[in-house]
């Protein structure tokens, strides 16, 4: 909310700065955006008045003006606006004025003709939007004047960024009360003495609609001058709270409602067939706004309507139809309280946001309505004239909210604030706020809460209000204590960090990628899935939710080849969401990409690309963590992937997840000139790692014995070590591959495959009879079950 | 005698003449070995009488020690210029760089969330995750936001279905913590969260850090020490920090944390808008309402929370000037960190 500091000082003035008030109810919860001030710097512009308008002689768009406010006399002006014309009052720029943007008025001649200062546009004084011309003032504006006294403009506006709860403050006067309690100053606004009725005529009011509109002020007012001018004063005002002049009757509803808070609204008395019904909307009807868009009314919006039909969203927005207009003659002022229930989320359901719907859903003082009728009276008969009819109020008052009460427990105060803050102090800081005293006992007291004071409804409120007028930075800093319990800790649960380590002291650097991807992507990469979408996507790249971390990897990687980077190691942690016949999975995932040189550019040499086992080692990094689980990997499918270079990875037959080459053709459509290859698994099927287990050291020597076999090609090489262990018997310790040819001197679809494999007794020495004895056992099941043969 | 004073001479020289340990060695043969010159001349002892032998077999083994020292020295002496070779042939530059994968590094978010998950786990606070696609319950209504409540305006949610969002705070790990678990709680919950927004200050995805103390007898002063504590230690820095009412509809009363602007020292620059001061967080106690969604007794139990942005803090700490680095994934700013 915008507001006028020297309209706020009308009603309450402690001896502070524009600033320092800022300062101030900023620590009191009303946070303030910022100040401006009303008006560019200007000086030396006067009220002027035109005396004489002539055309210029050689200038068809020029005209030569008498203008009258110089202290000196009548000035000679060369004017190009087209309003500039006798008689009328303008900001003139003597001679030696300043303008905003340090523009110096200067005698000068334009055409020939020669000119003693400026007449200004609104735009000109940064003092408003208008530059279709020069600004025309009132006529009873003094000439000669400085326009910065006449117009007041040594105020500021300030911005006052409210939180939900503080609809109280939606106003001059309910931010005026805050700062009186701040600053223990009294609070007195402009007089608003009743006004009395002149007719008898009134609009008959039913309310229809329960709870949702419990009280209903109305009042008529006959025979307004519609085309009187808004005073200068009350258009400044206006402008300085952000809002435009429209017409008198809606300029003064709109005063009202920024002094005091109440949303109001006028209809023209003509356009009503008979009496108001505050009714719920019936399926089907449909309202014109004032704004010109056609609603079709949903069922149960609050409506204001007549005997036929509606004419307005209460609380909204009026009905164009039964708007003032240029020719009404007749109003009826409507002062209503709304229950914030009845209105919250309405608007927005319309996509529609106003002044008015903004104070009803957070809560209208719902005593507030006559004075507010009272108040726009009293502004209307000194603007537009006219006779007003009596105030008519409708009440429900089974349905008005109830009166709250709250009681505050003294032991609670120091509890909660862990600060003392003495008796009378309570009571003082509360019954300024606005709240009565009802009760009292030993233990504390009962307070009587405000009815503009929606948020206060607990006992907790009340230790937040007294906080925030204590002050909270009054309030002690203190250490918090609680009992020191050593939680129990699994060893076995690896952490997340310790697998991130690994990737970077691999190289790898951490990528966050948006967990939002566009359609496409997660198409290519999961073409099975139907992902999750957004109802409401920020745009098309980010409208649904990622089944798989390797499309933002890939999209990261495109990023770094766009900007010359040609060895890219990246890895990311984070949900994916795959959707499931029952549910959707929402299942961490930690992912990697490697692409480019297998080892950074150096002198070492190395210009080999990375390639599958590149990838698979920085797996089993990971996997190494694990202790002695056994994972295992096999050739596997995933639709990104290269079908020949893909694994799968298992634990006790447990998919975790998948690691292989980019799959050509995704390749193709990324545009990567290279393969790029990925891993991906799933952070929680990976599991608990095994516990070492100690097994005594042997201290019998151990023996080596090294296998050179000849296999069909396809044999996966996984399937060979796990015969040849079985086949080995138990004082095998280790075997390892340390040689697979593949070419020149071996049958095509052969494959050479050498295997160390070391044995070792724990208790004993080996013989060679029982180490040649595990060999030839394994020779021959590889014999039998895939076709070897000993090289 | 006269044998032995030239046979000395000859060996000495020929030591010092030797090229190489081959050369040497067979110096010492030829003089020393059992079929050696010198070595002869000890056979020759028997020849003389008794009364002579003694002294002329010391002559001859002091000439022999004399020569097999100067062997062993000259030895010592070629096998030390040997080494100096070798050295010498084996220098390499030192000042190329060595051999390996450069180190990778953590995204400048976990880093932060790091930092601060261990100012608190070593206070005794366990870390928490939660859903990212949430229900409306737990990211609302359960943290006292009802439906069409106006505190969802501040909110720029993200929808699923109508009643299945995007989390917009890491708050609902508050809600599901309690449901599961009685006081006393010390949690923090650090995570993603979405909101509908996206300009140069703010990122439709972020990430954020709630903590959550729930225990008997915790009040606002408690919140106030355990917020100033982390800041300063946060920050490593003395770094002036108040409190300013706010709303959130979770807490009650309700705080939003300024620390003195890091960048001018409070003086008021464009970093901090000119006011002087950063919010950095936003806390508070927690509402009794939201003790009730999760069958906690407010009267015995009291607690406090606050959540911060943890990309907020990063920019802070590290002096990134924008928001959108942390999400391009640009090798040449991950490197930095």
């Amino acid at each position: 909310m915008k507001l006028s500091n020297a309209w706020l000082r009308e009603w309450v003035s402690p001896q502070l700065t524009a600033q320092e008030l800022a300062d101030q109810i900023t620590m009191a919860g009303l946070e303030v955006d910022g100040i401006e001030k009303v008006a560019g710097e200007f000086s030396g512009v006067v009220v002027g008045e035109i005396i004489a308008c002539e055309q210029h002689p050689d200038a068809d768009k020029l005209r030569v003006c008498k203008v009258a406010g110089h202290p000196e006399g009548e000035m000679q002006v060369v004017c190009g606006a087209p309003n500039a014309r006798t008689g009328i009052k303008i900001p003139f720029a003597l001679v030696g004025a300043k303008l905003p943007g340090d523009f110096k008025i200067k005698k000068a001649k334009l055409r020939g003709v020669e000119s003693f200062g400026m007449l200004c546009a609104q735009t000109e004084l940064e003092l408003g939007e208008d530059s279709d011309g020069i600004w025309e003032l009132p006529a009873d504006a003094p000439t000669g004047t400085d326009l910065r006294e006449y117009l007041q403009l040594e105020d500021e506006t300030i911005e006052v960024d409210l939180t939900p709860n503080r609809s109280d403050c939606l106003g001059i006067a309910g931010i005026a009360r805050e700062v009186g309690v701040l600053n223990r100053c009294p609070v007195q606004g402009p007089e608003m003495a009743p006004v009395a009725a002149q007719l008898d005529d009134s609009v008959p009011v039913s309310l229809m609609a329960g709870d949702a509109c419990p009280r209903y002020v109305g009042r008529v007012i006959r025979n307004i001058d519609i085309n009187a001018e808004t005073p200068l004063w009350m258009q400044e005002r206006l402008r300085r709270s952000g809002l435009r002049s429209i017409d008198p009757v809606v300029d003064v509803t709109n005063y009202v409602l920024l002094e005091l808070g109440q949303p109001m609204h006028a209809f023209d008395l003509a356009k009503l067939d008979g009496g108001i019904k505050v009714r719920l909307a019936l399926g089907g009807e449909k309202l014109t706004l004032l704004d010109g868009q056609e609603v079709e009314l949903k069922e149960g919006t609050l409506l204001i309507a007549d005997e036929k039909k509606p004419l307005a969203m209460a609380g909204i927005m009026g009905g164009e139809e039964s708007a003032v207009s240029g020719q009404t003659r007749d109003i009826f002022l409507e002062s209503a309280f709304f229950n914030p229930l009845a209105i919250a989320g309405k608007a927005r359901s319309y996509g529609l946001h106003t002044d008015s719907s903004h104070r009803f859903e957070r809560g209208v003082d719902y005593r507030l309505q006559e004075q507010a009728v009272e108040r726009a009276t009293r502004l209307l008969l000194d603007i537009v004239g006219g006779e007003p009819g009596p105030v008519h109020l409708r009440e429900l008052e089974e349905v008005m909210p109830a009166e709250r009460h709250i009681t505050l427990r003294r032991a609670r105060v120091a509890a909660g604030l862990g600060v003392e803050i003495a008796d009378d102090e309570i009571v003082d800081i509360l019954t300024r706020l606005g709240l009565q005293k009802i009760g009292e006992d030993s233990d504390g007291w009962t307070f009587l809460v405000p009815s503009f004071r929606f948020d206060l409804a607990i006992e907790a409120d009340l230790l937040e209000e007294l906080a925030r007028v204590y002050g909270y930075n009054r309030i002690p800093s203190e250490s918090f204590t609680a009992a020191l319990d050593i939680l129990p800790q699994k060893e076995s649960l690896v952490d997340q960090e310790a697998l991130e380590q690994t990737l970077l002291a691999r190289g790898y650097h951490e990528a966050i990628t948006f967990s939002f991807i566009d359609r496409d992507s997660a198409g290519l990469f999961d073409p099975k899935s139907e992902p999750v979408a957004l109802q409401n996507p920020i745009s098309a790249d980010l409208a649904v939710m990622r089944t798989s971390l390797m499309p933002g990897l890939c999209k990261a990687l495109q990023y770094n080849l766009n900007r010359q980077q040609s060895r890219v190691r990246l890895f990311e942690t984070g949900l994916r969401f795959v959707p499931g016949a029952d549910e959707l999975r929402q299942e961490p995932m930690i992912a990697g990409l490697i692409y480019g040189g297998r080892q950074g550019e150096s002198w070492t040499g190395g210009k080999d690309l990375v390639d599958f086992y590149d990838i698979k080692g920085d797996v089993e990094a990971l996997l190494a963590h694990f202790g002695e689980v056994e994972f295992q990997f096999q050739a596997g499918e995933h639709s990104a992937l290269h079908p020949g270079q893909t694994a799968r990875i298992t634990r006790d037959g447990r998919d975790l997840g998948v690691v292989g080459a980019l799959h050509p053709q995704l390749q193709k459509k990324l545009e990567l000139p290279k393969t790029a290859y990925l891993f991906e698994l799933s952070l929680e099927a990976l599991g608990e790692a095994a516990l070492p287990a100690f097994r005594p050291l042997s201290r019998f020597p151990e023996v080596r014995r090294d296998l050179a076999l000849l296999i069909d090609a396809d044999v996966p090489a996984a399937s060979m070590v796990e015969t040849a262990a079985e086949a080995a018997g138990e004082t095998l310790t280790d075997l390892k591959i340390f040689d697979v040819y593949q070419g020149k001197g071996i049958d095509f679809n052969r494959k050479s495959v050498a295997m160390g494999l070391t044995f070792q007794h724990p208790s004993r020495t080996l013989n060679d009879d029982e180490i040649n004895a595990a060999v030839d056992a394994v020779v021959r099941q590889l014999e039998q079950k895939y076709n070897a043969s000993l090289r | 005698m006269q044998d032995l004073q030239s046979l000395t001479e000859q060996a000495l020289a020929l030591v010092e003449q030797a090229e190489g340990l081959p050369s040497l060695d067979q110096v010492r043969v030829d003089y020393l070995g059992k079929k050696g010159h010198l070595t002869a001349l000890l056979k020759g002892l028997g020849k003389l009488s008794p009364e002579e032998r003694p002294a002329a077999g010391a002559k001859i083994n002091e000439a022999k020690q004399q020569v097999q020292e100067r062997i062993n020295a000259r030895r010592a002496e070629m096998e030390e210029a040997a080494i100096a070779a070798k050295l010498a042939e084996e220098t390499i530059d030192v000042t190329l760089p060595g051999r390996g994968e450069e180190q990778g590094s953590a995204h400048p978010v976990t880093r932060t969330l790091r930092r601060i998950e261990k100012l608190f786990v070593r206070l005794g606070f366990s870390v928490e995750e939660g859903p990212e696609i949430e229900d409306d319950y737990h990211n609302f209504e359960a943290l006292n936001i009802p439906a069409h409540h106006p505190a969802r305006a501040m909110h720029d949610t993200f929808y699923i279905d109508p009643s299945t969002v995007l989390r917009t705070h890491t708050s609902p790990v508050q809600i599901r913590t309690m449901e599961k678990t009685a006081p006393p709680i010390r949690i923090i919950c650090p995570g993603r969260v979405y909101r509908c927004d996206s300009d140069v200050t703010h990122s439709p995805m972020f990430h954020q850090v709630e903590g959550l103390v729930v225990d008997k007898g915790v009040s606002f002063a408690h919140l106030k020490g355990c917020v100033d504590q982390f800041l300063k230690a946060f920050f490593e820095a003395d770094v002036p920090v108040r409190f300013r009412p706010s709303y959130f509809p979770f807490t009650e009363p309700s705080a939003e944390v300024d620390i003195q602007c890091t960048a001018c020292g409070g003086e008021g620059c464009r970093v901090c808008s000119g006011t002087g001061w950063l919010e950095v967080m936003g806390c508070g106690m927690v509402h009794p309402n939201v003790f009730a969604s999760c069958d906690i007794d407010s009267e015995t139990y009291s607690g406090f929370a606050f959540g911060m942005g943890v990309e907020r803090l990063a920019m802070l700490r590290y002096g990134v000037n924008d928001l959108r680095l942390f999400f391009d994934n640009d090798l040449r700013f991950l490197k930095q960190f």
